[in-house]
Formats: structure tokens, C-alpha cells, sequence
């Protein structure tokens, strides 16, 4: 198998922000705490940011940091603190269950990997532009208007319905 | 390169999914289904450069998926502590009024 791979900077950088991603998301899934999940999963989103900045895209890298290391992480924080913790890690164990998804994410891996490996991707025929965010921007408010305008809609509603769902139990009480 | 992007991509995903199906905690399950996402971001990204025509709409898109994971936090943290409050637990298992 020809895997296509020439040890440039680029590839270090990559390798390394790969490992830290992997890392957090597995140390993640076999931490018994919910607080060491939820920052572990946190290291996780910082090093796709720093792929995503890797890959040219700088704005959504740093959009990526404010919005799930410093939004979403948050948000399950807040959850945590809002509701009890106390016999977790005691629970019993389900093997055959466990075995199963695991079997079910490995073929699904298996066939993705395959998949990725078969796919014989051209070279990119052209470059990013050079001033990212500038781009962006101009993009937002001119192709994609509509979607963009549809989006703070949707975000105005779910937030105002998430208000919603968490306060009206205790009005009746 | 782009290969490289699309493995790493698939591992969290399939991280994310052995996360969601074997996981009690009903916090974990939605952290992991945000690592699914970010893996569906990282791979647009990589297209958005890599791809056959690299252009920014990857990004734009990548940025519409991050605000629709965003409000899908925001509820399901709300329906969690409306179901917490109902039963005082967060393990999923137990939430099984439906099959009553």
C-alpha cells in the first residue's frame, strides 16, 4: 500500500496536532468523571483548531476556539454543575453490548478507511485566496445572505426555546 | 495530505459514535455527538483546500454546521435538565418512559 507520504514540516505539524486530537477524544470516552470528559474533549477542540489553522482556514479555527472550547464546554460545565454526579463509575459494566458497538465502529472505520484509500483524489487545481477572513466576509453578505440571515433566525429561536425549556417547571412548582 | 485529513477525520468519528452508543451519562452523549460534528467539519476543511477546486465555500459551510451544533447544545443541555428535574438522573438508560 502506497500511502503517499513526504516528511515535510506541514506533515510533522499535522502528526502532532493528529496524536493530541486522537488522544483527548479516547482519554475522553475512558474517564469516569464527567468534568475530566468534558476538558479532555475541550484539548480535543483546541487541536482541530490548530488543524484547521494548518489547513489555511484561520478564521474558522479561531471561530472554532471561541465557539466550542469557550461556548459549548462551557454549556456542558453549567450542565454538570446543574445536575448529579454522584454514583457514576460504579455502574456495571455491559460487555456484550460494549463489544458490539465497538465491532460496529471498527467496520464503519474499516470501510471508510478503504474507501479513503481506493479514492484516487486529483491534485487542487488552484490556491485559497490570500486573506482569509476578507473573503469570508465578503462571501457571508453576498452569496450567502440568505443562509446567513436563515441561521441567526434559527440560533434566535433555539436559544429562546432552550430559555424556555428550562424555565417553565419551575414556574408551576 | 488529503487522505491523511480524512483518516484522522473518520477516527474521531468513529470515536464519537462508540461514545454515543455505549455511554449512560446523557452529558457525555452529546459531547460526543459535538466530536462527530467536528469531525464532519474537519473533513470540509480539508476538502476546502485539498479538494479538486479549492475554494472557501467549505468554510462558509463548516462555519453554518458549527452554529447549528451550537444550537444543539444549547437545547439539549435545556431538555436534559427539564428530563433531570422530572426524574433526578442524567443516565439515559432510565429515560424510558416511551417503552412503558
Amino acid at each position: 500500500m502506497n500511502f503517499n507520504i513526504d516528511f515535510t514540516g506541514e506533515f510533522f505539524a499535522f502528526f502532532l496536532l493528529a496524536v493530541c486530537a486522537i488522544v483527548g477524544a479516547v482519554l475522553a470516552i475512558n474517564f469516569e468523571k464527567v468534568v475530566h470528559t468534558t476538558l479532555s474533549l475541550a484539548f480535543t477542540f483546541v487541536s482541530l483548531a490548530g488543524l484547521y489553522v494548518l489547513l489555511e482556514a484561520e478564521f474558522v479555527a479561531f471561530v472554532q476556539v471561541l465557539l466550542y472550547v469557550g461556548a459549548v464546554t462551557i454549556l456542558m460545565i453549567f450542565g454538570i454543575m446543574m445536575t448529579k454526579h454522584q454514583g457514576e463509575g460504579k455502574e456495571p459494566g455491559r460487555p456484550l453490548l460494549e463489544a458490539l458497538a465497538a465491532i460496529g465502529c471498527l467496520c464503519l472505520f474499516g470501510i471508510l478507511f478503504y474507501a479513503i484509500r481506493s479514492a484516487g483524489f486529483p491534485a487542487p487545481a488552484a490556491d485559497l485566496p490570500e486573506d482569509n477572513t476578507l473573503s469570508i466576509g465578503k462571501l457571508l453578505y453576498s452569496a450567502y445572505a440568505i443562509p446567513f440571515e436563515l441561521v441567526s433566525v434559527l440560533l434566535t429561536v433555539a436559544f429562546i426555546g432552550a430559555v424556555a425549556l428550562a424555565k417553565r417547571e419551575e414556574e408551576d412548582s | 495530505m488529503l487522505g491523511s485529513y480524512l483518516t484522522l477525520a473518520a477516527v474521531l468519528f468513529c470515536i464519537g459514535l462508540y461514545g454515543v452508543l455505549v455511554k449512560r451519562n446523557a452529558i457525555i452523549v452529546l459531547l460526543s455527538i459535538e466530536l462527530m460534528l467536528n469531525a464532519v467539519n474537519l473533513n470540509l476543511i480539508a476538502f476546502s483546500k485539498y479538494g479538486v477546486v479549492p475554494s472557501l465555500t467549505g468554510q462558509v459551510f463548516s462555519l453554518f454546521t458549527m452554529t447549528v451544533a451550537a444550537a444543539e447544545a444549547a437545547v439539549g443541555i435545556a431538555v436534559l435538565i427539564a428530563l433531570y428535574r422530572n426524574r433526578a438522573t442524567v443516565n439515559v438508560d432510565e429515560y424510558d418512559e416511551l417503552r412503558r
